[in-house]
């Protein structure tokens, strides 16, 4: 959005400023030797495998219980992400009230914070026995070590993504608006419906976008507090752990390019329907 | 409402602040009822994150601490806990130093130069940022691994990378790749490049150019990054996993010897170690809000 690249074309393709030779050497160099030629393994591995049996390792009953899991979960929590996201990062630009700054500094915590730690810290929680885990224990119902307490755990990750994502459009909206709306004789809850949120849209869905990236291949976070009963709590990287373990690589390889190219195509339509809704909102 | 209430708010308009005023006469009865949603709303906020982020916290230091201050010491003192602590902080500055680098150089390439491909090397940079760290990991094992298609060649030559601390870092620095560069591009990119274009008509060379003109762009913004990727580095966890092959002492960073503690079922000790982990984490974050409070 902000960061589009301007398009200045130069004539006649004279480099004024020095250092373009060293820059893209050192660029591409990095670039490929640590990250793109690493990836193209995944890729030289996946050809090795017949057709017939990567079919039937990415169909396999275990697999694509794991997929769903990843993916409802993760859905799951970034929606919640982008509901509290919103209220978040609305009271934090809309309001004064004492303690807002540390408020503000503490959202970007599930990124400081080490997956694992906040991954064991959470199941303590949440189990049975646990400070929150026990009260739901008393009404029945179980979090940790159900699809409950994934989800939790993929709305602590993901929660940074959604502020940050929504709170500098919201600074930069216009008051104008809603004065308007106001004038008009909008009520405070229409005008926020209407005038606020179309406004804020685009925010939200780059925000659910990579909440629901970040929850759909986190790892650490969620490991503890799966539990990882089979069919019922495995996700789709714990899977890929697991082969790895038994050292079946060729299936790992095959479990990771599905999830990859889901995670791609999901991007994708998500991208698509921002751009999109920018347009939509320009004319 | 009354009148006499109506008459003052238009006494009050002629004296100042029309717009709001007016507002206030439109609609005077949400006026009163604006402080109960601000007052819910922080209240939601401070009930939500106090759960989602203070309470575990919380939990990790009473849980520390719940065998008093001489297990602590010990399990935050045993030798593969500083073991553990010596690979993370390896593996954190090689890669904050290694994506500094590639930050600095990619971000002035693509903000100062315009050539046929940009976008394309600018998604291709963000790939590491949205990929599965356990699939970060599975590419190291399937290049250098047994398997891999350098396997023969590592084995040949006797190199150790998976299951040994090169892969550790390798990992490590390919989670936390675009990090440096997301935060430095969209500053290189908005101050534009008439400035270098200047001084390189006035005959500065590249070094003075970047030094004396780019670099103080860039210096909060490039502190932030590193800090960023600090973080991120630091408590690394699925890539490091999946290469590392859990050698205690010898390949064990802090977060994996976390899991290894608490998968023995020494809750106390994974908590303890958990805690300089957390520790650490407060650091970074109160360097970061330090960091944006001077940015502006």
């Amino acid at each position: 959005m902000e960061q589009q690249i301007v398009k200045v074309k130069n004539k006649k393709g004279v480099k004024v400023i020095p250092g373009f030779g060293l820059s893209l050497g050192v660029t591409l160099a990095m670039l490929g030797c640590l990250v793109l030629i690493p990836l193209a393994s995944i890729f030289i591995s996946a050809s090795q495998l017949s057709f017939g049996e990567f079919i039937e390792t990415v169909t396999s009953r275990q697999v694509v219980s794991g997929y769903i899991v990843s993916f409802s979960c993760a859905f799951s929590a970034a929606l919640i992400n982008v509901v509290f996201g919103v209220v978040l990062a609305w009271v934090l630009v809309r309001y004064e009230f004492p303690g807002k700054r540390v408020m503000d500094g503490l959202i970007e915590l599930p990124f400081a914070l080490p997956t694992a730690v906040a991954g064991i810290s959470l199941t303590y929680l949440y189990s049975d026995q646990g400070w929150i885990g026990a009260l739901f224990d008393k009404i029945g119902v179980k979090i940790a070590y159900t699809r409950i307490g994934i989800t939790i755990a993929m709305v602590f990750v993901g929660i940074p993504f959604v502020v940050r994502a929504v709170q500098p459009i919201l600074e930069k909206l216009d008051r104008q608006y809603e004065e308007a709306a106001a004038m008009l004789g909008a009520g405070k809850l229409y005008t926020f419906f209407r005038v606020i949120l179309p406004e804020l849209f685009p925010a939200m869905l780059a925000g659910f976008g990579l909440a629901l990236a970040r929850g759909i291949g986190e790892y650490g976070s969620v490991v503890f507090i799966a539990g990882n009963i089979p069919y019922k709590t495995q996700i789709a990287p714990l899977l890929i752990m697991t082969k790895l373990e038994q050292y079946k690589y060729a299936d790992a390889t095959a479990i990771a390019l599905v999830l990859l190219v889901i995670s791609f195509l999901l991007m994708l339509v998500i991208n698509s329907v921002q751009i999109y809704m920018q347009r939509f909102s320009k004319a | 409402m009354s009148e006499k209430k109506k008459q003052r708010m238009y006494d009050q308009d002629v004296s100042g602040d029309g717009l709001h005023s007016i507002q206030k006469v439109i609609e005077p009865p949400r006026e009163t009822s604006r402080p109960v949603i601000k007052y819910v709303l922080i209240g939601v906020s401070v009930l939500f994150l106090f759960v989602m982020l203070i309470l575990p916290l919380i939990v990790v230091v009473v849980n520390a601490l719940s065998d008093g201050w001489a297990a602590y010491q010990e399990a935050v003192l045993d030798e593969y806990t500083v073991k553990a602590l010596m690979l993370t902080l390896l593996a954190t500055v090689t890669a904050v130093a290694v994506n500094t680098i590639f930050g600095v150089f990619s971000a002035y390439l693509l903000s100062k130069f315009y050539f046929r491909g940009r976008q394309v090397l600018a998604s291709l940079i963000d790939i590491p940022f949205s990929i599965s760290p356990v699939i970060a990991g599975l590419v190291f094992i399937l290049t250098f691994g047994n398997i891999g298609w350098m396997g023969d060649f590592l084995k040949a030559h006797d190199i150790k990378i998976v299951f040994a601390v090169p892969g550790v870092v390798l990992a490590t620095i390919f989670v936390t790749f675009p990090f440096v560069f997301r935060e430095l591009f969209p500053v290189l990119n908005a101050q534009g490049k008439d400035e270098e274009e200047a001084a390189a008509l006035m005959g500065a060379g590249g070094f003075t150019i970047f030094r004396r003109i780019t670099f103080p762009h860039i210096k909060w913004a490039l502190l932030y990054g590193v800090i960023l990727c600090t973080a991120r580095a630091m408590g690394e966890f699925g890539a490091v996993s999946v290469i590392s092959g859990h050698l205690r002492g010898k390949t064990n960073t802090l977060p994996l010897h976390v899991e290894i503690l608490y998968n023995e079922f020494n809750t106390t000790a994974a908590f303890a170690v958990s805690s300089i982990l957390v520790l650490l984490a407060v650091l970074i974050l109160i360097a970061r809000n330090l960091v944006e409070w001077k940015k502006k």
